[in-house]
């Protein structure tokens, strides 16, 4: 079955920071199809401003109930006019869109890195990895306290949780990575999976290079179709000659890649 | 009540068509809707060889519209013929091939290889405002368009449509030199150079710090445009430029085009151009009219 356009029906909204919404809604036909690491693309308006659609990662696959569930930092004209509809209101979603997603199906013992509001679309990814019986480590990273979130719900779909903050101001002091790196080293992790900021994206594929273990890593890039039309959002191949550089899109090709395939 | 239009020889069975660079080649739109249902599918950019296109950043929202500086990515010709243009044909729908290239020459070889494809038409791209040669290099003049367009109407037996650039002081000049080198068409407008600035970072947005502006924002322009043509030449023009609507569709065929297309309008809506269809049939239910003909450039000035 293709990606569809439905018009969902809000079913729940919560706000879990002064500008950080949970969105649940109703889309039966996305969800019956849709895959761990896979996005959304939301129309915030019937009008012709703000133009786009804006690429939004699912959060929570409800299959059994046909909800779909995200979170979106409040950031710009989009965002806000999202943040402010009301439960029983229509979205018009597309989805699922994106083929590159998360396949921890040749693995065991995971090791799931996350930072700021890039930890979202990780959810899925460990709920349904621990309910496959794998053994997920989740290693989540923020700036300081005020900005942890979701601490209890990752608890619940991971084996073992660890929330570092970089001022030391809640749980472990530092970087994220500095965990899951003494978990790698000390045999606890045969595989990476990843979403956050570039420069922790970057640092994550660096130490997976460097303890030889295989990593993925869900990028982001300005977006206008979605849907690998327009090829707007590319990002270059690794392996492409650097006087002519090679791009895949991050919306069809992405937003889940190897990140040997990919430079970022 | 007849939707048909013969754009350039093109025989289409509505007006609305589908603009180069949004679309690719139908088969991410394909999901939504039977691609029979408009009139004809215009190809993304095609060239000779493959090209890579662009550094990213390469698109970006504006008030009402977006930038974009893809580059002219596309997998070429022999590719697009193996792979795309199969697919496209199955459906019944007209295609029309966006031809670009970096020299005349490259136009030339390339409109001599659309000549044996089984296609319906070519839309040269003169135009694309984000790569260095080519289209800015001869797309601005009246002698470079003449040029560029008679070698290729001598090599192809298809109907030939023009795509011209908006960033030229007089788009009725370079009309008609594709009008006098002997093309079938003219389609308008491609998008107007346009700049965004990060005001944090102090630097363009798009890695190519200029882009292309589509999208709502430019209708007017375009429209104003195809009026211009439409007084000057008598070849059928193919008019667009934010265009997201039947009534948008309507408008630019008063101002004088036969048939139209969608383009950036299909990422707000994938749906836009089904939708514009039945916006233009109940248009001319509305005003009693049998024939979308009738339409074409009944504007009548103030
Ligand atoms: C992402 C993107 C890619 C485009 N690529 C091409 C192209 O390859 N060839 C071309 O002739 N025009 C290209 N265009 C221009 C459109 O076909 C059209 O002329 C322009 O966007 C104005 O129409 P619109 O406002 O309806 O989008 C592109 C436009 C966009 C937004």
């Amino acid at each position: 079955m293709p990606k569809v356009q439905v018009l969902s029906k809000l079913v729940k909204t919560e706000k879990l920071k002064e500008d950080i919404f949970k969105f649940s809604v109703e889309a039966k036909e996305i969800v019956a199809q849709a895959k761990i690491g896979q996005f959304i693309e939301i129309r915030v308006t019937d009008s012709v401003e703000p133009f786009l659609r804006r690429p939004i990662s699912i959060h929570n696959l409800d299959k059994e109930n046909g909800i779909l569930e995200f979170i979106f930092q409040v950031k710009g004209k989009g965002t806000t006019i999202l943040s402010k509809k009301k439960e029983g209101d229509l979205i018009d979603i597309i989805g699922p869109l994106g083929y590159g997603t998360f396949d921890y199906s040749k693995f065991q013992k995971l090791g799931i890195i996350g930072g700021g509001i890039g930890i979202f679309p990780l959810y899925e990814l460990a709920k349904e990895a621990k309910k496959d019986g794998k053994n997920v480590n989740t290693y989540l990273g923020f700036r300081n306290k005020d900005l942890v979130i979701l601490e209890k719900e990752f608890d619940e779909v991971s084996n073992n949780l660890v929330i570092a903050t970089d001022d030391g101001s809640y749980g472990k002091n530092g970087f994220a990575i500095n965990f899951l790196k003494e978990d790698i080293e000390n045999g606890k992790i045969d595989s990476i999976y990843a979403c956050g900021p570039l420069p922790m994206l970057r640092a994550v594929k660096d130490l997976a290079v460097e303890l030889n273990i295989p990593c993925q890593v869900s990028l982001e890039e300005k977006m206008a179709c979605g849907m690998g039309t327009c090829v707007g959002c590319s990002v270059k191949t690794a392996q492409s000659p650097k006087d002519n550089p090679e791009y895949v899109n991050v919306c069809k090709a992405g937003p889940v890649f190897d990140a040997n395939y990919v430079e970022f | 009540m007849n939707l048909e239009v013969n754009l350039a020889g093109i025989k289409l069975k509505n007006p609305v068509t589908v603009a180069s660079g949004t679309f690719g080649y139908g088969r991410e739109f394909s999901d939504f809707y039977d691609l029979g249902k408009i009139g004809a599918v215009i190809t993304k950019g095609t060239s000779l060889k493959p090209k890579n296109g662009n550094k990213p950043p390469r698109v970006c929202e504006t008030p009402a519209g977006m930038l974009n500086a893809i580059g002219l990515q596309n997998p070429g010709v022999e590719y697009f013929a193996q792979n795309d243009l199969p697919f496209l044909r199955k459906f019944d729908t007209k295609i029309i091939v966006n031809a670009c290239g970096n020299t005349v020459e490259d136009y030339v070889e390339l409109c001599r290889i659309l000549n044996t494809l089984d296609i319906d038409g070519v839309e040269l791209n003169l135009s694309c405002p984000n790569v260095k040669q080519g289209c800015l290099a001869f797309g601005t003049t009246y002698e470079g368009v003449k040029n560029v367009t008679s070698q290729c109407r001598k090599v192809l037996d298809k109907p030939l449509i023009v795509k011209l650039t908006p960033n030229v002081t007089d788009i009725t000049e370079t009309a008609k030199a594709v009008e006098d080198a002997g093309a079938d068409g003219v389609s308008l407008i491609n998008t107007l150079l346009g700049m965004v600035i990060d005001i944090d970072k102090k630097r363009p947005v798009l890695a190519n710090n200029t882009g292309g502006l589509s999208g709502p924002a430019i209708k007017p322009v375009a429209v104003r445009m195809v009026y211009q043509v439409a007084q000057k030449v008598n070849i059928p023009i193919l008019g667009l430029g934010g265009i997201v609507s039947g009534d948008d569709a309507v408008e630019f065929m008063l101002a004088g085009a036969k048939a139209v297309s969608i383009g950036c309008g299909n990422f707000a809506d994938p749906y836009a151009a089904p939708k514009a269809v039945e916006g233009i049939e109940s248009y001319l239910k509305k005003h009693n009219i049998e024939d979308v003909n009738e339409i074409i450039g009944k504007v009548q000035m103030n």
